[in-house]
Order: structure tokens, then sequence, then C-alpha cells
């Protein structure tokens, strides 16, 4: 028998060269944390549905493709091509990666705050590394979750944005991270870190978008440490290839009174799957994970979420809210996890599918894990398709059939929509997605 | 609220009420689990060929198997080469021709726990079949329901008796193969009951089998088949008791329902095992396998349970929906206490058109007992109009338990309806107050609350059962509210 050249081999090649590559530019202890993980992604492999967290998402499609380092294989990309990415009527600030390396001809920057920094996490590392091992990699999973060790193990470029304590930026700061490939599928791996000083406020909108129908893989990972009393938005908005892959984990790392909202919205992806990880380590923190996917042809929206209640007198809000048509899937698994000590914990959990055809399939899990008595926690989990009554309501008043389902859908995935605050955000998303949702006839 | 605190707590340590010992001389084969057991089980039984057959079969399925490792259930490694696995009183050798010639002492002991052996001395009409260890003691009014057709027996007489009915059935619904203990069960099974309503037929008394394990080092391992002809109707029972001892036993039963065209079988279950004392030593690890098939169109098929004993409870009794229109329910109260863990819920396989299910569970941790309530409700494609509904509220007594909920839901089909609630809670404090300032004590008042939050569970048992398992839930909570 001849030996299989398996995904984990291959990555292990590019590992080597990668590693090599680092040696004289990187500090000793981003070497390290590179090579940890990467022996941990080896002891790990990739999962596979046996594992309890990917019981319902086959990652062969990802395994099977022999990916390039994205970095071996450049592409040109020109300013027109994000046209149709642009939010109209709005001022933003916005740093562009192709296939995860930093693209300073596409960045504009407006004039920030004092002491804010916005920028390439790789010219970062290398101008003030010592910050940069003060947060990087100290969060995310990538003891647990193969992909984030994978992420941790190629981590070079990707956006740093840093805001001083009590510095407030009034206009969104938009990290947009574009891919595209030219030949064989590529894999990225774009980190990001950012770090809210106490008292501080911003707005991000975390975008990933395909300009063509290619495959490749996006493998990013995103930590997010939020101060004291500081006042995150987040918004991660994802346009990939309709073809691509898409893995990202998120971890919000949540300090005493902060207040921290995150809406997730899926619009592209053949196969996609999310972590998001809250870590409400203070008192009085106010978090918010909403999220909403469209599914439609064969593509399949894995969203898993983890609210960790570590200190008393929290509140958690979440909705998350699938749409799926033709033969796509969804899965959810959201886990509300209240420590031992964290008391007078208020976690609420939502999360509905709307299933349009008897081919399309949702495998969802709301799970919730209470080791303290003095919480109120619920979930409440729905499934299911048109309410008829609606659609009589419509139809009794001359609205046809098809116009009242297009609206009906339109309304339930408004309700996440409607929760972003910024609204040359919210057009522009509702546009897309008016455009992607079943239309009438 | 600190005294009330104290006298909830004292309440909680109340002691187990079942946990003696009755001493008679036993039968058992030699410890162990090898090929040559199973056929020293099965030639003590007088089984047929194709009952040992089946039997080696599942053992050897067994031996490939891996003990799972998923649930949220936490415990030392089985060693189990170092149990009996077949024990039964002396006096059983010789069956007893009839009521009258059981072992005293083994009447004693079901009297003791007031489960009547003699038919005359009868509540309001329930049959019983008594397993004692690994063998069926008694069986009461086996006659009265002869005369409706109705076979209620021991699951050996079955195999005796009616082999064809057996054969037919066992394996139909939990195949040997279907999980770990599953295939342990098939394979080293010794007793249980047979319960088969022909067409047609309402049972008119509530059967019951009551499960006592007594012996030391023994694993109990019986097997249920109950089976409704088409427009036949069953209500079940099912209570077990066991001593107090400091080691662990090994409780891994199989029970499977059958229900055709428009029968309808409802099993209760009030599940008193020996919990284990105050620091997690001892009890028994009830690791059961129960499902349901709703064969036929218009069949129904309810789950009762009542869970306030055992070390470790894990089990998911379960109805596959195959019939259209058929219904399964699942009502569950689930008692934690001291170092107690459950890991228990359901499971409905929606497979025929306008299949319903209602799940309600009731999850109650106190001490530092960890209550997890797991269950799947799967809508296949053809499942047209499934319905399901599900409600698992959970109740912290205590700072220092866990409550965890699973859900899983899968769907397929545009036509069907999931709705799934849950909550965690404590008892408010306003509640109690309440309460006490009606003057009723805060034991009292945590009683009613705690009754009030399974109310809904209990409307579904039978009312002798309903009185049983308020008492017990009292009993379990006893001392542990704050």
């Amino acid at each position: 028998m001849s030996p299989v050249m398996t995904t984990e081999s291959l990555f292990s090649a590019q590992f080597e060269a990668f590693i090599r590559e680092k040696e004289d530019r990187s500090p000793a202890w981003l070497q390290r944390v590179r090579q940890m993980a990467f022996n941990r992604f080896q002891q790990m492999g990739f999962p596979t549905m046996e594992d309890e967290e990917w019981r319902f998402t086959p990652i062969h499609p990802i395994t099977d493709t022999d990916f390039v380092p994205a970095s071996a294989a450049p592409v040109a990309i020109t300013v027109g091509q994000l046209e149709p990415f642009q939010f109209a009527g709005m001022e933003y600030s916005q740093i562009v990666f192709v296939n995860g390396r930093y693209s300073p001809e596409l960045t504009c920057l407006h004039p920030l705050p004092k002491g804010v920094q916005v920028g390439s996490l790789a010219a970062h590392l290398s101008d003030d590394p010592d910050t940069a091992d003060t947060y990087l990699a100290r969060f995310a999973a990538q003891d647990t979750h193969a992909f984030a060790a994978l992420n941790t193990a190629f981590m070079d470029d990707g956006a740093f944005v840093y805001i001083p304590r009590s510095v407030v930026v009034e206009e969104p700061i938009r990290l947009l991270f574009v891919s595209a490939t030219e030949n064989a599928p590529t894999v990225s791996h774009p980190r990001v870190l950012v770090v809210a000083g106490a008292n501080s406020r911003c707005s991000l909108i975390e975008s990933y978008v395909g300009v063509q129908r290619d495959v490749y893989l996006t493998n990013a990972v995103t930590e997010i440490v939020v101060g004291e009393n500081a006042v995150v938005d987040h918004y991660k908005t994802q346009r990939e290839s309709m073809d691509a892959y898409h893995v990202s984990y998120t971890h919000a790392q949540l300090s005493r009174n902060a207040n921290f909202r995150s809406h997730s919205i899926t619009l592209g992806g053949g196969l996609v799957r999310n972590d998001v990880y809250a870590l409400l380590n203070g008192e009085g923190i106010d978090c918010t994970l909403n999220g909403l996917y469209l599914v439609n042809g064969r593509r399949l929206v894995d969203n898993h979420t983890t609210l960790d209640h570590a200190r008393p007198h929290c509140s958690s809000h979440q909705i998350y809210k699938g749409v799926l048509d033709e033969h796509g899937r969804g899965v959810f698994n959201g886990k509300i996890y209240v420590r031992q000590d964290a008391q007078k914990t208020d976690a609420k959990q939502t999360n509905q599918a709307l299933l349009l055809s008897d081919n399309a399939q949702i495998n969802t899990k709301p799970q919730l894990e209470i080791f303290a008595d003095d919480v109120k926690c619920t979930h409440g989990a729905t499934v299911g398709q048109l309410d008829a009554d609606q659609l009589f309501y419509l139809r009794a008043r001359g609205i046809d059939r098809e116009d009242a389902r297009s609206l009906l859908i339109h309304a339930f995935a408004m309700d996440i929509l409607d929760r972003i605050q910024i609204e040359a955000l919210r057009r522009a998303l509702d546009e897309v997605m008016l455009a992607q949702l079943p239309k009438p006839h | 609220m600190s005294s009330a605190t104290n006298t909830i707590e004292e309440l909680a340590l109340q002691d187990y009420k079942a946990g003696f010992v009755t001493d008679i001389e036993i039968d058992t084969v030699p410890k162990g689990l090898n090929e040559d057991i199973i056929r020293i089980i099965s030639a003590k039984k007088r089984e047929p060929e194709w009952m040992l057959e089946w039997r080696l079969k599942a053992f050897r399925k067994w031996l490939t198997m891996k003990e799972p490792q998923w649930q949220n259930v936490h415990y030392p490694p089985i060693d189990y080469q170092d149990a009996y696995y077949y024990a039964a009183p002396k006096s059983m050798a010789d069956a007893p021709k009839s009521l009258d010639e059981i072992d005293p002492e083994v009447r004693r002991t079901f009297e003791k726990l007031g489960i009547p052996l003699e038919e005359q001395k009868m509540l309001a009409g329930v049959a019983v079949d008594a397993v004692f260890d690994s063998v069926s003691v008694a069986t009461t009014f086996k006659e009265k329901l002869r005369e409706l057709g109705i076979i209620f027996c021991s699951f050996s007489e079955a195999i005796q008796e009616h082999p064809e009915l057996v054969r037919k059935y066992m394996g139909s619904v939990v195949p040997y193969s279907d999980n770990y203990f599953a295939a342990l069960n098939s394979a080293v099974f010794t007793d249980g009951s047979f319960c088969y309503v022909p067409k047609g037929v309402r049972c008119p008394m509530e059967l019951s089998t009551y499960f006592r394990i007594n012996a030391l080092n023994t694993g109990q391992f019986e097997r249920t088949l109950i089976i409704a002809e088409e427009s036949a109707y069953v209500s079940y029972l099912e209570g077990c008791t066991a001593p107090m001892r400091d080691e662990h036993q090994l409780h891994a039963a199989v029970v499977e329902l059958i229900a055709l065209d428009n029968a309808t079988i409802k099993y209760s279950t009030v599940q008193n095992w020996y919990p284990g004392d105050k620091e997690g030593r001892g009890g028994i690890y009830n690791f059961v396998t129960k499902r349901g098939k709703c064969a036929g169109v218009n069949s129904k098929i309810t789950w009762t349970q009542v869970e306030t004993g055992s070390a470790i409870t894990w089990k998911y009794p379960s109805c596959i929906l195959q019939g259209d229109n058929s219904v399964g329910e699942f009502y569950s109260v689930a008692v934690t206490n001291n170092r107690q863990q459950a890991d228990t819920g359901t499971k409905m396989v929606h497979i025929g058109k306008n299949t319903r299910s209602t799940i309600v569970s009731k999850g109650i941790s106190a001490g530092r007992s960890q209550n997890t309530y797991r269950g799947q409700v799967r809508v296949n494609r053809g499942a047209a109009y499934a319905r399901n509904y599900s409600q698992c509220d959970s109740l912290l007594i205590g700072d220092r338990c866990g409550a965890h909920t699973f859900p899983y839901i899968d769907v397929r089909n545009t036509t069907s309806t999931v709705e799934h609630e849950a909550s965690t809670s404590k008892i408010g404090e306003d509640q109690i107050f309440y309460c006490r300032q009606r003057g009723l004590s805060t034991e009292d008042a945590v009683n009613m609350i705690v009754n009030g939050f399974c109310k809904e569970v209990f409307r579904e048992l039978p009312m002798e059962f309903a009185v049983e398992a308020q008492k017990l839930l009292g009993i379990s909570l006893e001392g542990s509210v704050g």
C-alpha cells in the first residue's frame, strides 16, 4: 500500500516551511507559541463526526482538498472589485487584507483619536512584540479546537486594533478580509486581536468576502479583550464565495461592567463553522450574542456559541435565527455555562429556524450547564415553517401567496438585522439578504 | 432564611427507608462473565437452544463494544468480572407451585416494602410480579387475567410457555446490538416481566413489577417485554428498591414496549434504588435501556418516571413513532441529592405522518448532585405534520449542585413544528415568604412548592403511585432547601 497524503501531513509540510521561513524574523516567544499550537494540532488531528462538537458537520470537503498557502499564490484585487462590499452613506475607516495579508493600497484609514492603533498584525509584531505577547494567543482555544490550533500555528498577519483607556472611537472600524484564488484552492489563517482599554468605546465590523466563485479555506481566529466599563459593538459579516470553506473562532474576554454586543451575519460560504466564545470574567457584564444565517443550495452553516458566566451579577442575551431552503443544512449549538459562584446570572437564549424546503435540515442543541442556584436561565428553540394564519391574513388582503411568503421570511430575518446599531450596515445587509432570500416567481 | 435552610437540610438528611437486607440462602453462579457463565444461567433456567444462541450472540457482540463515554456522569471503571450474574433464593430451586409456597423470608421482605403478595389483601386491584435478585418469585392475579386472555408472567415462564411471542418480539425494539448495556443485558438477563394484551382487551387492573436487589455483589439484569395488540390498553407500573451497601451495584435492564394499531401503553416507574450515602459511597448504578415502538396507527405510548434513587441514573425512555397519528409522551421528575448523578431524558423519533410527542421533564438537584436532561427529538422527512412540544425545567436547591440541559433537535421537513423550552430557577424567597405568611412552616412550604413544580408529571401517574411518588419526593429532598 502506498502512503496516502493526508491533510494533516499536508499541513505538516507547510508548517515546516513556514516555521523555517520565520525563524530569523519572528521573536522567540512567537515561534514557541506557533510550535506548541502545531504540536497540539497534530495530537488532536482534524475533528470527525465522532466528536460531540462536530457531530453534524462533516468536514471531509476540507480535509479532502489539497490547499496551498495563500501567501504562495498572490492575487491582485482592485478597488472596483470591493465596491459591492462597501456601505453607502457612512464614514468609516477600513483596513483591507487580501488572502489574509495586509494590503496597504486598498486600506483607507481616517484620522483616529490619539493613541488608537489600527493596523496590520504582522507590522505590529515586528514593531512592538511585547504588547502582542501580553494578549496574543492567550485566550483562543488552541488547546481544544483543532482549527484554532492550526490558525495559531500559522499565525502571521491579520488585524491589530488597540483602543487606549477612556478613548471613544465614534466611526466604526472595518476589517475587511478579501479572498480570491487563481488556480489551486488556497488556505489563509487571518488573525485578529482587538484590545479595548477600560472605559473605551468602539464599533468593529469584521467582514469576510469572496470576490468570485472560488474554492478556498478561510480559517480565522479573533480575540477581543474588553476592559472594565468598555463598550464594544462587534459585527461579523460573512459573504464568502458560495463554494468556499469558512471556519472561524471568536473569543471575547470581558472584564467588570463591560458591555459587549456581537452580531454574526452569515450569508455566504459553502461549508461554514463559526465558534463564538464569551467569557464573562467580572461582575456586572452585559453580553449579547446574536446571529442570522441563510442557507440554500447544498450549503451547511454551523454556529456554535458558548456563554461562560464565570462571575456573579452578569446578564446575557442571545437570539439566533436561521432560514433554510433547498438542500441547505443548519446546525446550532448554544451553550450557557454558569459556574458555581456566578450567582444572580440572568441568561436568556432563543434560537429559531425556518425550514422552507423538505430537503433542508436543521440540527439544534441549546444547552444549559448550571452550577449555581440563584440564577435565571432560559432557553427556547423552535423549528417550523411560516405561520398559516399570517399567510392567510396577507392573502385575505389581496397579496398573492409568493409575495406573502417573501414578506414573512423577510420579516423573520429582519428581526436580527433590526438589532444592528449602524444604519448603513443594516441597509447594506438587508439589500444583500433580499437578493438571497427566495423570490416570488 | 438561614433557619429555613437548616430545616430543609435536616429534611434532606433523612435515611433511605428500604435499605434493609434479607437474610436468606441464595443460589448463585460463580463470579465473572464468560460464555460458560451464560451457559450455566441458561441451563439453570432450562431455556431452549434458541435462547442460549441469542444470549451468546449478544455476548460476543458485547465483547467487541466499548463502554460509552459521552454521558455527563462520572464513575470509576466497572470490573465486569467482579460480580455475580445470577442470584436466586435457594428455595426457588423447586419453583413454588402457588403463592403460599414462597419462602416466608422473601414474602416478609415484600411485606416490609408494602408490596402485598396475597391477592385478597390487594388494594384497588394491582397485579404484581415480584422480582427478587435474579428471579421472579411471585405473580399475583395471573388466573384472573388469563380469563381475559392477558398473559402476565415472569420472563422465564414466557420463554417456556409462549416462545412464539417471545421470539417474535424480543429484540425487535431494542436489538441486542443496540448499546453496550443492552448487549450485556441480552447476554446475561435472568428474569423480568412479560405481558401480552390481546386484541381489543382493556386490562382491568394496573400491572406492576416490583424489583428488589438483595444479594451482595450481584448485578441485576432484567428484561421487560410488553405487547399491546390492536386496540388493547394496559397500564404498567414498576418499582424498585435495594439494601444499603458500601459497594456499588450495577442494574442494567432492558424494557421493550410494542403498541399495535390503536393500542395504548402507559408505563410508569417509581425508581428508588439505594442512592448511596451522603459521601457518595455505595448505591446502584442504574443504566437502563427503555424503548417503546408505536408500530400501529393511532397507537400511544406514555412514559412516566419518578427517579429519586440510584447513585447514578442513566436512562432515556424513548418512543419510536412509526404508525401514522401515533403519540409519544414522556413525563419525568428526576430528583438528585447528596452526590447522586442523573443523566436522563428521552428520544422521540417521528417516522409516521401526523405523529405527536410531548416531553415534560422536571429536574430537581440538591446537595452536591448533578442532574442532566438529555433528549432528542428527531423528525424524519416522511413525518409530515409532526408536532413536538418539550419543556424542561430545573430547580436548584443549594449552591453546590448542578443542572444541565442538552436537547438535540433534528428536523428534516417543512410541515412539522418543534418547540423546546427550558428554564432553571430556584425556590424564590418570595414564594416561601408568601407561604410562611399564611402560617405554613418552611418545610411544608418547600414541599408544597416542589410538589407544585412536579404536578404536571404526578398527574400522569396512577393514583397509588402518585401518592407514593409525592412521599418519596418529600423524603429525597428533606433538608435541602435554602
